[in-house]
């Protein structure tokens, strides 16, 4: 069971009062792009086996959409914040290098 | 004008944990702004100010509820919701703000048990952490009862006040039965 912090509310929320989003920052490819693009920003998602961004939403609560960085082994949770964010925080980032040191970035 | 009613005639239930009834109806109106702009029509609409997060304040008949970043609940008598929201509208005409009056849209309940009764009530249907030192008097919890979004808050005394919306109302009311029903368990500390 993942828990997981409204960054809005500040709630503790259990995933059953959360609604999930998907892979998160992710670039919307729209008219004009190639095809190429738009097909990768349709279909292509990153999948990693460990650090993972995601989009959530306090679908039972505040309803507003976040973001939370987990393991997707082992569902360590790295930090949440808030969806207006374009590139994940420095403090999230740090935190999960202090977690896992070898990660190499978000794909 | 036909009569307005409540969704269940006031229902009532109860069992050992504590007693479930259906409230009289209240007026809700849902507020949405930023809220550096709503303050002053707040205090203008019910004459209270503007709630912290998660936060209700209450002033005898009226309060005002955090529900999230930008909206907020107002709760007045029944026949003062329409009132209320010309209000708003009148003191936040230019901006970029919602004001509904949604009393007919809602069911609300009141659970009142000794002790604790209420919050186990509560904890058998929400996956909110209930226990005394996270959730008390004055805090708003929108949260998930069983298959429904609800929300509710505790007044001084441990009775808690529920909403949630009025097609659901039989749903939810036959959940808080059930849940009072049954020896308490005595998780909770008697707060």
């Amino acid at each position: 069971m993942l828990i997981l912090t409204c960054p809005y509310c500040g709630i503790q929320c259990d995933e059953t009062e959360l609604a999930p989003g998907g892979e998160a920052h992710l670039k919307r490819e729209g008219p004009g792009s190639s095809d190429a693009a738009f097909e990768a920003y349709l279909f292509e998602r990153a999948n990693p086996m460990g650090v993972h961004f995601e989009r959530w939403r306090h679908a039972n609560g505040c309803g507003k959409w976040f973001l939370a960085v987990r393991s997707t082994t082992t569902l360590e949770v790295y930090g949440t914040y808030k969806a207006q964010t374009p590139e994940p925080p420095a403090e999230i980032v740090a935190a999960i290098r202090a977690r896992v040191p070898g990660w190499g970035g978000r794909a | 004008m036909s009569d307005a009613v409540t969704a269940l005639g006031g229902a009532r239930a109860g069992g050992p944990l504590a007693t479930v009834e259906e409230a009289p109806l209240r007026g809700m109106v849902t507020l949405r702004g930023d809220f550096a702009r709503v303050g002053g029509a707040v205090r203008e609409a019910v004459g209270l100010g503007m709630p912290k997060t998660r936060q209700i304040l209450t002033m005898r008949d009226r309060a005002v509820a955090w529900m999230s970043p930008d909206e907020l609940l107002l709760l007045m008598p029944y026949g003062k919701a329409g009132a209320v929201v010309t209000l708003l509208e009148g003191a936040l005409e230019g901006a970029h703000f919602l004001a509904v009056d949604v009393s007919d849209a809602r069911a609300c309940f009141r659970i009142s048990g000794s002790g604790s009764g209420a919050r186990e009530v509560l904890a058998r249907l929400c996956p909110a952490d209930l226990s005394p030192s996270v959730f008390g008097p004055g805090e708003v919890r929108r949260t998930r009862l069983a298959q429904v979004p609800a929300a509710f808050w505790m007044d001084d005394s441990g009775d808690v006040t529920l909403i949630c919306f009025r097609s659901v109302a039989r749903y939810a009311f036959d959940l808080l039965a059930n849940a009072a029903e049954g020896d308490a368990v005595g998780f909770f500390p008697a707060s």
